[in-house]
Formats: structure tokens, sequence, C-alpha cells
């Protein structure tokens, strides 16, 4: 499938570009690894096809040869060569697809054989964001996060994947498959990280008009800042510690935030926005649409519809002196 | 011939647009500004003084606005208390019965500022915008809307015929005596 | 001259009591189209049917076009505000719904309604008035959501219109509703032609012409006949249940209710897998066609090229879950569908190996007909090996949804459907306007639309392995896709700039270009037989078929058939294997009713999107056109 004029053209590109942080080419995690080395596979079998296939073409056509007088005259020894050419080349051809039939089987088998992992999140598909819930055998130890999942490093994870709305597909192409989240149902994905990083996905089933702004980040730590994360995670909203973070809570429960988005230990109770507990932790807003700094924290409050215009956050007029303490107050919330 | 020809395909453009625009920016009429000048309003069934009436026509219209009005029906919980408009222990929303008039600036005063006996204020809490919005929806289950723009069913379990078969009636401008001034004192 | 005359006890006139000069002329006026409007719109005339088809299937592909030009301008460079979400969806699933309904399944059924009574010798289409239906329904159906695409009513769920998102709850308005009723209304199209191919092949052949000897294109517009015939029920099923859930409150697809999103993707896929096919074979007939001309001699393994053509149809019913790899369907069922999905490479890898084997043998004479299958051969197995890779349920998990597949269905469609095709209009030009295209244009054209072809669409494959999702309306700058994007963006620029080089050729060409003659290829199927562009009753005489390559084996003089009126409208009617002379039939007279049913049919169509009283309000209406169409007339039947 390689041909070689793009392939000439777009070598540069392509060894430019091999450092990507959502990329099928750069495997993460043993099942990653293993897509991609079956993608290789296939890639190296379907091109040699390719090039074997255009190389008899190109004979074909270079071949010299009498012409006929008569196209209906046809010599029977040649026609019978070419039977058994042609019969070679389709025997051919079902070998390879038995074979690579069975291999793909064969990772297929790995890929899928075992749902079973210490650590189960469920993974909530919303437009245009994603809802993360930590399962803990004791409710009080179970918290839940948005937009950002957090991994301990080579440790498979179990994740199940619901919708609440529109069909929606979870794909973190350095660890894993795509796997589609749909209403009514729930669906089962394993990921796993070998190294610490932070690893970008999104979402890769058409869900709307923010389809393109709906990323998540997967950040695989060690299994002790994994725990360290977790506990943090866990506790209630430490309240402001400063009179204009105090002033940005009460403009946050007094205003429209407060319908939507939830922050324990605070009344604020809204599920169907993303939880913003920790919100002053998280690397990315929106959806991973922007990274989580001041000046892209107010921008994002000041006018959602610009930059993501159909998501549900709607404009709330604020008053110019209220954005400062909010912003302080959300960065606050770590 | 041609001119009404012109004339008809001139209104279909400017009807589709209308019912079809997805307008994810208020407009600057629809603004917190109104907020401001009803605040003093506390009479029942008053429209809205100093409001363009129109405003309420073009949320009606338009089928973005009333899908978006029934998305935060559900999201700010109005079916708390008046179910899918069939009522609980807030009045039905889906009869002709109205006690604080069922015209489009009543029902945006009726959720923006509150009513007597249980119906609380949002002012403040939700942007205008999305009031109006979901004051679009609600006339939309009495079938006072455009049924071509009007919401269909959920995907959701649905206890009832959907908003857009219910019979219609005709709007109540003023309004009639709340349940608390009926009961004996 | 060998010749068999067919008695009939009637009196009318026989092309046998008439002196040779007068026949064509008396022959032209019975099968001729009247003058003026009226005659025009009640034409019966498979050809002039056939050229609107044709001309209008370019004309959505030129819509299409431009869609895909906005859509390329926008995903240029990262975080463009060119186009905003709402439009672009629009956008995107008006380029993707006219590639694929109205461009890619009528283009091919268009070049058979035109072509296939010609290949087989006879003097119509079987269901002429039908046939003129057909393209009224189509051309009305592509016109209505175009028109509401320009009132802001355009489709916004992709082609594919999964639900929920394209349910009544996640899309307001009527947009969704117009590109259910527009899929019915192509479908309704669709299924008419196929029919009428059918009857066609089966019973319109030349006498003579039994199985072994129906010309390859035949064999393939054929067995897309039935595919059209077995895979459009399931779409039309789906939208209007589709429709009935918008409309009408029904469950179909509500889960909480006990419908299934999933029944939908089922109903969508059983018919979307086929109509790739559906798309395909047209092309597999062009380069059948269009092989054996340019390498002069027949194309290698005729048995087996038919056999692979039907085995084709079978298989693409048996693959269309690879698209819902995704989808946590049971592994087992997956790997099932791995295999099928995989094994039709065999039958498409033998069609491929025997042209080969044909340019290998014979004496390949370099036209532009010629070099558009050659491009096909360089695109289309590229876009078929990518979609062995696809078929694997473990890569797909990777690369589905992504632009990996972007690029590999345009290698498909374009390097299978469309090089082919616009192989085959320089090659039938000369036949459908009696004109030769420009040879030097024709090269430039190629060249162009091959390379921009590739650099517009194989950076796809790796801007898909490095993560972009398919359907975004944009992308940040970090990604690093846009290099690529750009690259993207000026290889379509070059693609497009090729098409518009064939417009400029087809305009210059179709007033000034070299008169063609009958047989300017010197090809060997019946079509050339007649004259360029072929009179209104096709053949002055019905050829009797001796060989499977006709013109070749019968240079001196064509074999015909004699005995059928004159001053009426009569066809051939053979028998199904044999092809031997069986009936008389007279073929119906121009009519206008076609298409005053198809703008009833219409009409109730368009109004149920608003009420579903229209159908109730249009039933008595349809049926009353209906009658009046098939008002019998006192015409005498000759058996």
């Amino acid at each position: 499938m390689l041909d070689r004029r793009s392939v000439l053209l777009l070598l540069p590109l392509i060894l430019a570009g091999c450092a990507g942080w959502q990329s099928v080419l750069d495997p993460e995690g043993p099942r990653a690894d293993l897509l991609a080395n079956l993608f290789w596979v296939f890639t190296a079998i379907v091109a040699a096809v390719w090039l074997m296939t255009m190389a008899v073409l190109v004979l074909a056509l270079l071949r010299r040869r009498a012409a006929r007088a008569d196209p209906l005259v046809l010599e029977p020894e040649a026609e019978r060569s070419m039977a058994r050419a042609v019969g070679a080349a389709a025997a051919l051809t079902a070998a390879i697809v038995v074979a690579l039939t069975l291999v793909s089987y064969g990772a297929q088998r790995a890929l899928f054989d075992s749902h079973e992992a210490e650590l189960t999140l469920l993974v909530k598909g919303h437009q245009w964001w994603w809802e993360v819930t930590y399962e803990d055998a004791q409710p009080s130890r179970s918290f839940t996060t948005a937009n950002e999942i957090h991994v301990p490093v080579g440790e498979p994870v179990l994740l199940k994947l619901r919708s609440s709305d529109v069909i929606h597909s979870f794909w973190v192409p350095s660890l894993a498959g795509k796997m589609d989240l749909i209403p009514g149902r729930e669906n089962l994905l394993i990921i796993e990280a070998t190294r610490e990083g932070v690893y970008r996905g999104q979402c890769a089933e058409f869900c709307g008009w923010q389809h393109a702004h709906m990323a998540m980040t997967v950040v695989a730590h060690s299994a002790e800042d994994f725990e360290r994360w977790r506990e943090s995670q866990i506790s209630a909203a430490k309240p402001p510690d400063n009179p204009v973070r105090k002033r940005g809570m009460e403009i946050f429960l007094t205003r429209p935030c407060v319908m939507c988005h939830q922050i324990r230990g605070t009344p604020a109770a809204g599920r169907v926005a993303p939880d913003l507990t920790h919100f002053g932790s998280r690397l990315h807003l929106a959806a991973g649409t922007l990274a989580n700094n001041r000046g892209n924290l107010a921008a994002w409050i000041i006018d959602p519809q610009g930059i993501k215009p159909g998501a549900h956050m709607p404009l709330v007029k604020l008053g110019a002196e209220e954005i400062e303490p909010l912003v302080s107050y959300l960065e606050g919330l770590r | 011939m041609k001119h009404l020809l012109s004339i008809a395909a001139a209104l279909a453009v400017l009807a589709a647009c209308e019912r079809e625009d997805r307008e994810f920016r208020p407009s600057p009429v629809a603004t917190e500004g109104e907020a401001s000048i009803t605040l003093s309003s506390i009479s029942p069934g008053v429209v809205g003084l100093g409001t363009p009436r129109d405003i309420g026509k073009a949320y009606e219209e338009n089928a973005y606005h009333l899908s978006e009005g029934k998305r935060l029906f559900n999201w700010f919980n109005c079916k708390g208390c008046h179910a899918n408009g069939g009522g609980g222990s807030g009045p039905a929303l889906m009869d002709d019965s109205w006690i604080y008039g069922g015209e489009f600036q009543n029902i945006a005063q009726t959720i923006r500022e509150g009513r007597p006996n249980g119906m609380p204020s949002f002012r403040g809490k939700i942007p205008d915008e999305q009031i109006m919005q979901i004051a679009a929806y609600v006339r939309s289950m009495e079938r006072q809307v455009h049924q071509d723009a009007a919401p269909s069913r959920d995907d959701d379990l649905m206890p009832r015929p959907s908003e857009h078969r219910l019979p219609t009636s005709p709007p109540v401008a003023g309004g009639t005596v709340p349940p608390s001034g009926q009961a004996p004192q | 001259m060998s010749e068999t005359v067919l008695r009939s006890p009637s009196k009318e006139a026989l092309d046998t009591d008439v002196k040779d000069g007068e026949l064509p002329a008396r022959l032209a006026a019975t099968w001729g189209t009247a003058a003026g409007l009226i005659g025009a719109l009640s034409t019966v005339d498979h050809k002039i049917i056939g050229r609107r088809y044709i001309i209008t299937g370019f004309f959505f592909l030129f819509l299409g076009g431009l869609a895909a030009v906005a859509i390329r301008l926008q995903l240029a460079r990262p975080d463009n505000t060119l186009i905003g979400p709402d439009l672009y969806d629009q956008i995107f699933t008006m380029h993707g719904t006219t590639m694929m309904f109205l461009f890619g399944v009528p283009i091919g059924e268009a070049m058979a309604v035109y072509l296939v009574p010609l290949m087989v010798g006879t003097r119509n289409i079987a269901f002429p008035r039908l046939n003129a239906f057909s393209y009224y329904v189509y051309l009305f159906g592509g016109l209505m959501i175009w028109i509401a695409f320009a009132l802001n009513i355009g489709p916004d769920n992709g082609w594919f219109s999964y639900v929920p998102l394209a349910g009544p709850e996640f899309s307001p308005g009527k947009r969704a509703d117009f590109w259910a009723q527009m899929v019915t209304f192509t479908e309704v199209s669709a299924l008419a032609v196929a029919v009428e191919i059918i009857i066609t092949v089966l019973k319109l052949r030349a006498p003579g012409m039994t199985l072994d000897r129906i010309p390859l294109f035949v064999w393939a517009m054929f067995v897309n006949a039935f595919l059209i015939i077995f895979a459009m029920p399931a779409v039309m099923l789906g939208s209007t249940m589709l429709i009935l859930d918008r409309l009408l409150d029904t469950h179909f697809f509500n889960q909480a209710e006990g419908g299934d999103p999933l029944l939908w993707q089922h109903l969508f896929w059983f018919f979307g897998h086929p109509e790739v096919y559906i798309i395909f074979l047209p092309g597999t007939a062009f380069v059948s066609a269009i092989v054996a001309t340019f390498a002069r001699r027949p194309v290698f393994g005729y048995s087996a090229v038919v056999l692979s053509l039907i085995a084709t149809g079978f298989l693409s019913f048996g693959l269309w879950v690879h698209h819902m790899f995704t989808t946590g369907l049971p592994q087992l069922g997956a790997t099932f569908f791995t295999a099928s999905s995989m094994m039709i490479a065999i039958p498409s890898g033998i069609q491929i190996f025997c042209w080969i084997a044909t340019l290998w043998d014979g004496k390949p004479v370099y036209r532009t007909p010629l070099l558009f299958v050659l491009g096909f051969f360089f695109i289309f197995v590229a876009g078929g090996l990518s979609g062995i890779m696809l078929a694997s349920v473990p890569i797909d998990t990777q690369v589905h949804d992504t632009y990996f597949v972007v690029a590999h269905f345009h290698y498909v469609l374009i390097g299978g459907a469309v090089f082919p095709l616009i192989g085959a209009i320089y090659y039938w030009f000369p036949k459908f306007t009696g004109r030769m295209l420009r040879e030097g244009l024709g090269r430039w054209h190629f060249w162009l639309a091959l390379i921009g072809f590739n650099i517009a669409f194989f950076p796809m494959h790796i801007s898909g392995l490095r993560g972009m999702p398919r359907r975004v309306y944009t992308y940040p700058a970090e990604m690093g896709w846009d290099a690529l994007n750009l690259v993207s963006t000026l290889g379509a620029t070059l693609f497009v700039a090729s098409f518009l080089v064939f417009l400029y050729n087809v305009v210059v060409s179709s007033r000034g270009g070299e008169i063609a003659g009958d047989n300017p290829w010197d090809a060997s199927t019946l079509e050339w037989a007649t004259t360029s562009p072929p009179p209104p009753h096709n053949f002055d005489h019905v050829p009797f078929v001796t060989s499977r390559e006709l013109l070749w084996a019968e240079r001196q003089t064509l074999p015909v058939v004699a005995g059928l009126a004159v001053d009426k409208r009569e066809v051939l009617v053979t028998t199904t294997t044999q092809a031997l002379p069986d009936l008389k039939e007279s073929s119906p007279d121009p009519t206008i009713w076609p298409l005053i049913s198809a703008i009833v049919v219409t009409a109730i169509f368009i109004g149920s999107i608003f009420t579903p009283w229209a159908v109730a309000w249009g039933a008595p209406v349809a049926s009353f056109v209906i009658i009046a169409w098939f008002w019998p007339k006192s015409t005498e039947e000759n058996v």
C-alpha cells in the first residue's frame, strides 16, 4: 500500500513525526506494543504484495511483443501458462489471507482474553467531556474526577465505558486500541502504561459539534505517586486560604456555576458538568482543549462559546471584578 | 406568479433559517438587561416592562433553543417538582391552567423571579439566555409552538405521550388566583 | 449475411417490407422523442435519460467536490476558524452523503442505463417509463437535500447518521429528517433502475447472446443490480425507522424502551458495505471493457472474472460488521467477519490478475482511457491492501475512525470507481456525442489527477496513525498534524484542478472535437455497431450474436435479425439462458405521467417530514397518477 512517490515526498515528515504523544506508532504499553507490532507485520506484507503486483503490471506493459493482426487469434500455449500464473497468484492470495487471519486472531486472543485488573475505573462519556470515577470497595474511597486519568505504571487498569448521551469512543493510542461508549451498554477496555508520562487520547466517534475538542489525558505514575495522588483526590476541597479566594468561592456558589458543577466540601453539587473538586491539579481544562493556566482559565470562563462553540458551558455574565477572585479560587482547588 | 413564487421562496428561506439556526452565543437583546428591569415587578401575570415581545418568538420558533430548553429542564431538575410536565409537587405545565400566566414572558418571569408556595427564584443562577430556552420549552409542552420546531421524544423512558402530541389550548394571558388565595383562610 | 426472419400474422409493416434506405428514418420516427419541452419531459428513450442521469451525477460530483474543498481549506491549518463546527458538520455530511448516495451509486446505474441496452443489442431498456420515473425521483431527492443545505437545514450527523446523535433527542429541527428522506428518495430510484437492468439483461438480449457471450461489462452491471436489490432495502428500513423515531415517537433506537442504537448500525452497514461494492462493480465493468479494447485482445479468463464478480457480490453481504469492531461485539463473531473481509480479497485479486494477464498478452495502446485504468491499478490495489489491514480486529481498534480509514476508502473509491469512471467517459464520450475528447488534455487530466490524488490522500494514512480522528472540524497546533494536512490540502487542490481540465475538455470537445465515427477504438462490443451517437432506435436491425467479441469476429457484415415492426415500438424478447427469440413485445410510448408521479412522490416525501398526514393525503393522489400512468390503451399485441 505504500506508494513510492508519496513516500519520497513525505519522508521528512514521517521522520519528524515519530515523537507524537497521541500516536499508534509510539506504543507505551504492552497492548499498544502488540498492536504496533501487528501493524508493522501487516504493513510489510501488504507493501510487498503491492510492490509485486505493480512490478508485474510494469513488466506486462514494458514487455516486447509483436502486434497481433487479429485480436481473436490467441496462442493456446500462452493462455495455458497465463492460467497457471493467475491460478498461482490466486492461491498465494488465499494463503496470505489465511495466514493474516490467523495472525490477527492470535493477537486478538491476547488482547481481549482477560478483563481482570486491580484498579477499576468507570469512564462515562458526555457531550463533550469525560467523567471518570475511581471505584473502590469502600464507598468513601470512591471519587470522581474529569478528563484526566491517573494510573500506576505497569499495572493493567480496567475501564468500564458508558455513555450518558450519544456514542463516544475512548482512544488513547499509545496505550491501547479504542472502544466505543454506547448508551445502554457497558464496554470494557484495559489500558496499561509501561513508562511514566502523559499520554493524550481523544474521542474517536463523531459525537456532535465539539467532537474535535473532546480529549483526555492519561498520566502514568509510579505506584507511590499514584497512591499519593489518589489520597489527595479522595479528600474534599480545602476551604479557601485567603480573602480573594474566599470571595471567589462566594461568587462560584452564588452564580450559575453552582447549577452544574460539583465541588466536594461545598454546597455545589451539580452532576451534569465536570467535578471541580481538585480542578487546580489538572493539566488541562475544557476536555484537553487548553493548558490549565490562569489566562486560559479566565478566557474559558469569560467566553466558553468562543473556544468550544456549541459546548454546554453557557456564557455567564460576570462583572469585571468577579473574574479574578473566581479564577484564583479555582486555581487553588488542588 | 413569478413574484409570488419568489416571495414564497424568500419566506421559506427566512423561516428555515430561524428555525434551524444554532445560536451558540446569546444575542445581545436577550442579556441580563431584562433581569434588572423586571426586578421591580411583583404582581402576577404582568408582562415584563420594556421587553421586546418578539424575543419569545425568536426562542419559540427555533428548534435548537427548544431542545436546549428541554435539556436544561432536566439538568436543573425542574422535573423534581413538575415531572415531565404533568406536575407533582409543582403544578402541571402541559395543561391550560396557568396560575401566573402562560405567555412566554410570564413563564420567563416565573423562572427568573420565582413564585410563592414553592417555585424558587433562579435569578442569577440561570443565565437569561437559558431561562428563555426553558420558557420556550415549557410553552412547547402545551403545544404553543410550531410543531416542526418542537422537540420530539427523548432517548429515555416515556411514561407519557410526547409534548407535541398533546392537545392544544390557548395561552392564558393574565393568570388565575393562586391556590393559596382560594384556600379557606 | 446470415439472417433470421421472424414471421408474424399481423398486417403491419415489418422491416423486411421496407426498402433499406427508408428504414432508419422510419424507425427513428417511431422511436424518436417529440420536440418541445413536453416531449423532452415525456421521453422514455434510455439514451436521453441515461445522458441526463450521467450529467446529473457529475453535477452532484461537482457539488460534493466543492464540499470537499471546504473541508480541506478548514483543515489546512490547525485551530482554523474559517468554518465553525455547525457548518463544518453539515459540510462533511453533505460531502459523504452526496458522494455515496447522489454520485457513487447513481453514476454506475446511469452508465448502465445508457450502455447496457446497446451492449445487449436491444432498442430500449426494460420498463422505460419506470426508468424516466427513477431519474426524476433521483433528481428531486438530490435537489431537495442541497436546497435544504442552502437553507441551513443541511444534515449534520455524518453520512452514516448514527443514533442517538441523529435521533430525536440530540438532533433538533428537521436536518436529520431531510437526510433520512433523501435516502429513501435515492433508494427508490436505485431499486427501480436495478430492476430494469436485471430484466433488460435477462430478457432483452439480442438473439444468440447466450450467457457465456454476455460482455463482462454487462455481467458486472447485472451483478451490481442484484446487490442493489438486496442491500438497499436494509437502509430504507433503517431510514424509515429513524424518521418514525423522530416524527412519530416510536422507539426502535431508544435503549431505555427496549430499542437499540446498535440496531441502526447493523441495518446501515448491512447496506453500507455492499454499497462500497455497488460503487466498485461498475468500475470493474469499465475496466473490463477498456482493457479488452486497448490491450487488443479479449479479457483473459472470462469465466474466472464472471465467477469472481458473482463471488464478490455474495461475499460483500458477509462483512458489514467490520465497521463495528469497536462497539464491543463478541470476539468470536468479530473474527468471523475478519475472515470474510479478508476473503473478499481473493475474488478481487483474481479480477486484477486477469486484467494484468490481458495486458501482458495484449499489445497495449496508450490512450487516455487506458491511462486511467492503469491509475486504477496503482491506487485501487493500494486501497484494497490497506483494507486487508482494517479487516483485522486488533489493527482496526487502533485505526478505526481515524484518517487512516479516510485514506483507505478514498483509495478504494476514487481508485476503484472514479478513475475507471473517468476512463469510461473518455472511452464512451465518442459514442455519447459523436466526437472525441482531446487526447492531450486527457493526458494532462490523468497526470494531474494521479499526482494530486496521491499527494492529497497518502499523508492521511500517516496523520491517522499519528492519532488524528475523523470528522474533527479542527485540531490543536501542538498535535503535529498541521504539515500533513497542509500537504493534503495542496494535493486536493491539484486533484480539483485536474477536474477543471476535464470539464474544459468536455465543453470544448463536445462542440469542436474530432468526429468519431461508429467505432473509433475498434472495440468489440455491440454499442460500437451503431452510429455515434446512436439513433433513437439504437440499431436499424437487431444484431444476431455469434461470438463474445462480435465486432472482431464478424468484421465483414454483421448478422442481423429481421421481422420487427417499423411503425410501432417493438422489442425482441429472448429466452433467459439460450437467448433464443421468444416474443415480440411492444415497448411503451413516451408519456408525461412518470414525471407527474415523481412530483407527487416528492411532495409526499417532503410533506411527510412535516406531518405524517402527508402520506394519508398523498396516497390517493399517487394512486390516481399511477392509474393514469398504467391506463390501458387499445394497442394490438403480437405474440
